[in-house]
């Protein structure tokens, strides 16, 4: 896998804590390390950019950044930063911040060039204002140009929405879903927003107190229940589907996973487009039978693959088709349906899920 | 006439130029020191670039003057420029007074440095600026302000130095005979006309100095906001 991964190890010592960080990332997608405040996430990010010195080993791709031997300096290292805050230079021009890196990075193999960058995020018509003229949201996709027109290898973000309002993030959302759509870079996303990880993430770093607690793609960690992704009132799955047929009269898409289908209320999209859904846990109940006469669009047979008991209710994984080879879904109902249905592992079960959300449309 | 009075005045200039553009090469690396280290001699150096604001003219003269003799820094520099000593000299005024103006200098541009904080020095790095150039293309225009404002502030405590320049330059026409010295002369002589004119004209320039000054607070403080 040389050449592919990046491999970050770091252990040290930070203020009072001590952090402890292992993990292999693919070159490509959006990895996203998640966990609470203070795990450290973030100086795991600030490590890799080496705007913090932690010994350990940072390896991108084949270009080594940081070794017993080696530290090389931030500004030596290909890659690209988006701070929570956006940290535009208010002495410069909205033109002028997005030229800083590019034209510093001159000569870098893959030139993206200005005006893709600035068509892909929105921001033409702000290119000859001041930052202190843009509203939060503008400035952060500035923010993310000016990172992407420096020509990096790696592209990292620290919490970019998690200090804009909620009308400043639905802005801005579509195009990190643009650029995961269009780019080829690989990201890496700090964040403490499930719903973030959800709609962004292919591939999910759990921390917890400066350690990994687990690290894997997305749909795998999500159905794991001995993780907190999988045990928590928000616990839920994500599926990447196809879209297969679209009912304009109902307004209603076929979307197909494997090992199955649902019925998604959505806008108009074309046949084979790529679609993200979401499923919460709580959302799905299970029956013995396929129900009749019911107002549930989504029934879909299942097989119990693992159920976990937790306290009063009982979290079961299920994989979709007879055979249960199929996506993976949680499902949460409580002990005692569970017992007095008497629902075991390897059942075949019709889950029913009472909502299906679509998080994310795939331009691929 | 008019010489008596043109001469101090023109001198009066030149010291505070030369001594102002002295102070920016001097004291914007210490102001960049003293933002950022984590040295714990930090505050001493602080206190010690401080000490010129409290004490008195003549204390910090008397020093300077020893330093600048023929017994002390003088007497070996001094040589080098054809002096026996840098004391009543128009090179020792410029170096005593860059020492007594030092503090007017290097706090406001500390400042500036303070509350511009690392991140924008992190953000010029992640965008493949060096150290040095992230100081000339983002360090430098952010702390202007407070640049401007020491540089106003320098000049002006030069302009207006009285009781250093007299320790260290005496009172030599068209050499060390400054603005301040010159009034001092022509009370002390009862040309009162003469006294009037360069008050007054200290008076409005001084005027201008601070208004100039609260302007420049102002836009910072804009900027940092």
């Amino acid at each position: 896998m040389t050449g592919a991964t990046i491999d970050i190890s770091l252990d040290g010592q930070l203020g009072s804590f001590r952090l402890n960080f292992e993990a292999g990332l693919p070159m490509y997608g959006i990895s996203a390390l998640f966990g609470p405040s203070g795990c450290g996430k973030t100086s795991v990010l600030r490590a890799v950019a080496g705007l913090n010195r932690i010994p350990g080993r940072i390896v991108v791709g084949r270009e080594i950044w940081q070794d017993e031997q080696t530290f090389v300096p931030t500004h030596r290292r290909a890659l690209g930063y988006v701070f929570q805050e956006a940290s535009l230079f208010p002495h410069l021009s909205v033109r002028r911040n997005l030229t800083y890196g590019e034209a510093r990075a001159k000569g870098a193999p893959g030139h993206t060039q200005f005006d893709e960058i600035v068509e892909l995020l929105g921001i033409g018509h702000l290119v000859d204002r001041m930052p202190d003229n843009l509203s939060g949201g503008e400035r952060q996709r500035v923010a993310i140009g000016r990172a992407l027109l420096a020509q990096p290898r790696l592209l990292l973000m620290d919490e970019p929405l998690s200090a804009l309002d909620r009308m400043a993030k639905d802005e801005v959302l579509p195009y990190f879903e643009a650029l995961h759509a269009n780019l080829k870079i690989p990201i890496i996303l700090v964040t403490h927003d499930i719903s973030e990880v959800e709609r962004l993430a292919d591939h999910v770093v759990l921390m917890r107190d400066g350690r990994v607690l687990a690290s894997g793609p997305l749909s795998a960690m999500q159905v794991d229940p001995s993780l907190p992704l999988a045990a928590g009132r928000q616990a839920a799955v994500t599926l990447d589907a196809v879209l297969d047929q679209y009912d304009s009269d109902y307004g209603l898409a076929t979307l197909k996973v494997s090992g199955g289908e649902f019925l998604v209320p959505m806008e108009q999209a074309a046949r084979g487009s790529h679609q993200r859904l979401t499923i919460a846990a709580g959302d799905v109940s299970l029956a013995t039978q396929a129900p009749q006469g019911s107002t549930l669009l989504n029934s879909l047979p299942a097989r119990v693959l693992s159920a976990t008991i937790a306290g009063n209710e009982v979290i079961a994984v299920l994989g979709l088709g007879d055979d249960g080879a199929g996506s993976r879904i949680l499902s949460r109902v409580t002990r005692k349906s569970w017992e007095s249905l008497g629902f075991r592992e390897g059942q075949l079960v019709h889950a029913q899920a009472k909502s299906v959300a679509l998080v994310r449309r795939k331009s691929r | 006439m008019t010489q008596d009075l043109w001469s101090p005045i023109w001198l009066t200039i030149q010291l505070a130029g030369v001594t102002t553009l002295a102070l920016l090469i001097i004291g914007i690396p210490i102001a960049w020191w003293l933002a950022w280290t984590p040295s714990r001699w930090r505050e001493v150096i602080a206190t010690i670039v401080a000490l010129p604001l409290v004490l008195p003219p003549t204390v910090l003269g008397f020093y300077i003057l020893v330093a600048l003799g023929p017994q002390g820094l003088g007497g070996w520099l001094g040589p080098l420029v054809g002096l026996r000593t840098f004391a009543f000299s128009f090179e020792g005024l410029v170096a005593g007074s860059v020492i007594a103006s030092l503090p007017f200098m290097v706090q406001p541009v500390r400042n500036s440095f303070e509350a511009m904080g690392r991140r924008p020095l992190e953000v010029a790095a992640t965008l493949r600026a060096s150290p040095w150039d992230a100081f000339w293309s983002v360090a430098l225009p952010l702390a202007l302000p407070g640049i401007l404002t020491g540089a106003v502030l320098a000049f002006a405590h030069t302009v207006g130095e009285f009781g250093v320049i007299l320790m260290v330059g005496g009172n030599i026409p068209g050499e060390t005979k400054v603005l301040s010295i010159a009034i001092y002369d022509f009370v002390e002589t009862l040309r009162w006309r003469e006294a009037h004119i360069l008050s007054l004209g200290m008076l409005v320039f001084s005027f201008l100095v601070i208004f100039t000054v609260s302007l420049l607070a102002r836009r910072s403080g804009r900027r940092t906001s």
